[in-house]
């Protein structure tokens, strides 16, 4: 079980990790400043397995990928939102932070509440509803398995993609 | 059969490829500047191989050049380190990246090209599909020379009427950035056609391609044509691409003529207004330059506007040209000087303040006029500043103005 940290509509990298502070690929430091100016009781309030619940468009604008690692190295379990911006969505999971797409959570859970997250199957569990969400797409699935995509392509090369089209 | 993006990517895989279908896909060149290449370096180094091949790598210094923080100087340091362990001779501090490898000839019409930057879709306007990535794909593309992409689906954006100046492609970017949002495009590539495309120069089809990142585009492309060829011909084994019986998600008709210039208001780029409704807003910076608005025509256009005027006495105007390229020849003629003639202050290429780390960052409750792409809340310094993003007409009539300024009226 953990928290939810609620956060609206079209949340961009700029406001996950400000372009401020991004200059180090430390991932302890990049989660200090997590959300520090939209969120500043995030860094240090979160808990691991809280969840982050935003609205449409999470992780819009910048590819950087400081942005999930920061909220990956916070020790967040997963991000549920109503949608993902592409670069963000696939940095998450090539980094093995799970993202959850559910429009319904994303709308009924607001800040504070209990939740768990069943990410292989895409099911958030709060106040005694589940909803269901996007399940993993099969190469998102298999990314997680390895623990990033650097370890499944290290170890299985591309013929781990390239399999699961045949 | 099949779409700009389709017909690029069945070219260089040889085979027919239909949007959904998941590919691993060699790739012709993958960028990666200061602030994105350590992070990719570090992804690369974890898949312990060799680098696929030194000459498809481009690594730019733009973000923070010259180091503005020892944090920055110790990033660089890191970058320059990796470039001569591994013979990556293409290492440029000479711009922005995304003008950089277009002038450099990294992007070519056919061409599969990766950048670990969300503008990087900016080289689809020569025919090539050009993703915007982040740097753990980068790593690996490093170490391999392929990554994977869903085929995107296409939405077309067919554009008539004739572009009459002051309006530029940045009018008809941010209009159609209003009409379907930010997340209007998403996964999907943005294909601008039409004859208003046909007759823009390519410094304006890149600004289209460059702001269908924010559209929420995977990629922005044009077709190729004798403007495509004169700029970049495809590499060696590659076509040029060319349509044949698209099939489109949807296809977007807008007849530019009747456009105004317009202006994005905060806190997104997709809140936008026409420049007669935002006019007299009074503002504290005015910043020209970025991958969207730095390039040679841009000059031009800020140069006509403030020739023989001054910039107002409380706008601090922020010039900075894309790249060396592009500086040397507004030196040449004579734009620069007249720039700084009107009180602008001219920095060297690079990002510039865009992203909020040097070169005019801003405080709390200032306004800014800015050419870029990105006004999100704290992009430029404070969170409490507000961002206005504009083309280079309206930010060169602003800057006399002091405040939001109609170009059309500044005669």
């Amino acid at each position: 079980m953990g928290r939810a940290w609620k956060l609206g509509d079209g949340v961009s990298t700029d406001t996950i990790m400000p372009g401020r502070y991004n200059l180090t690929t430390d991932p302890e430091a990049l989660a200090r400043a997590c959300l520090c100016e939209a969120r500043p009781d995030f860094a240090v309030g979160v808990r691991p397995g809280d969840v982050l619940v935003a609205g449409r468009n999470f992780g819009c604008g910048s590819s950087r990928e400081h942005a999930p690692l920061s909220i990956r190295a916070s020790g967040v379990a997963a991000v549920v939102a109503a949608s993902f911006s592409r670069i963000f969505a696939r940095n998450a999971v090539n980094i093995g932070l799970p993202v959850i797409r559910c429009p319904e959570a994303a709308a009924a859970i607001t800040d504070g509440d209990e939740l768990s997250v069943d990410v292989e199957r895409g099911l958030i569990h709060s106040g005694g509803r589940t909803f269901e969400g996007e399940a993993p797409s099969a190469l998102a699935l298999r990314i997680a398995q390895a623990g990033s995509l650097v370890e499944l392509i290290r170890t299985q090369g591309w013929a781990a993609v390239e399999e699961m089209r045949a | 059969m099949g779409t700009l993006v389709e017909e690029i990517i069945g070219g260089r895989l040889g085979r027919t490829v239909t949007a959904g279908d998941t590919v691993v896909a060699p790739v012709d060149c993958a960028m990666a500047h200061d602030v994105t290449a350590p992070l990719a370096i570090e992804a690369f180094e974890r898949m312990e191989m060799p680098l696929h091949d030194p000459e498809h790598v481009v690594l730019v210094f733009d973000h923070v050049m010259p180091a503005a923080t020892v944090a920055a100087a110790e990033l660089h340091q890191r970058v320059r380190r990796f470039a001569a362990d591994h013979r990556v001779r293409n290492l440029f501090a000479e711009g922005i990246c995304h003008i950089v490898m277009v002038e450099k000839g990294f992007a070519r019409p056919g061409g599969i090209v990766v950048g670990a930057d969300s503008h990087s879709t900016t080289y689809g306007a020569l025919g090539c599909f050009s993703a915007g990535m982040g740097s753990t794909d980068v790593g690996v593309v490093l170490a391999t020379g392929r990554t994977w992409f869903r085929v995107p689906e296409t939405l077309r954006i067919e554009l008539s009427g004739t572009l009459t100046a002051p309006l530029t492609a940045k009018d008809i970017a941010l209009h159609v950035l209003g009409r379907i949002g930010a997340d209007g495009a998403d996964y999907l590539a943005v294909e601008w056609g039409g004859e208003t495309v046909r007759a823009m120069s390519l410094d304006q089809r890149l600004t289209l391609a460059n702001l269908s990142a924010d559209m929420g585009g995977k990629a922005g492309l044009c077709e190729v044509d004798e403007v495509t060829l004169a700029a970049a011909r495809p590499g060696e084994g590659t076509e040029v691409p060319r349509l044949r019986n698209p099939r489109y998600t949807e296809v977007l008709h807008i007849d530019v003529s009747a456009l105004e210039p317009q202006v994005a208001v905060p806190p997104a780029a997709d809140q936008v207004r026409g420049v007669t409704e935002m006019a007299g807003t009074r503002i504290d910076e005015v910043f020209i330059g970025s991958c969207t608005n730095g390039r040679l025509e841009d000059m031009e256009i800020v140069a006509a506007h403030l020739a023989g005027r001054q910039v107002h006495p409380q706008t601090r105007t922020v010039v900075v040209p894309a790249s060396r390229r592009i500086y040397m020849e507004a030196l040449r003629r004579g734009w620069i000087e007249t720039i700084v003639e009107a009180g602008a202050l001219v920095m060297n290429p690079g990002c510039g303040p865009c992203l909020g780390r040097q070169h005019g960052v801003v405080a709390a409750g200032e306004r800014v006029v800015s050419t870029s792409n990105r006004n999100y809340p704290g992009r430029m310094g404070s969170p409490d500043a507000e961002i206005y993003l504009t083309s280079p007409a309206v930010a060169a009539a602003s800057a006399v103005a002091g405040r939001i300024a109609d170009p059309r009226r500044a005669h």
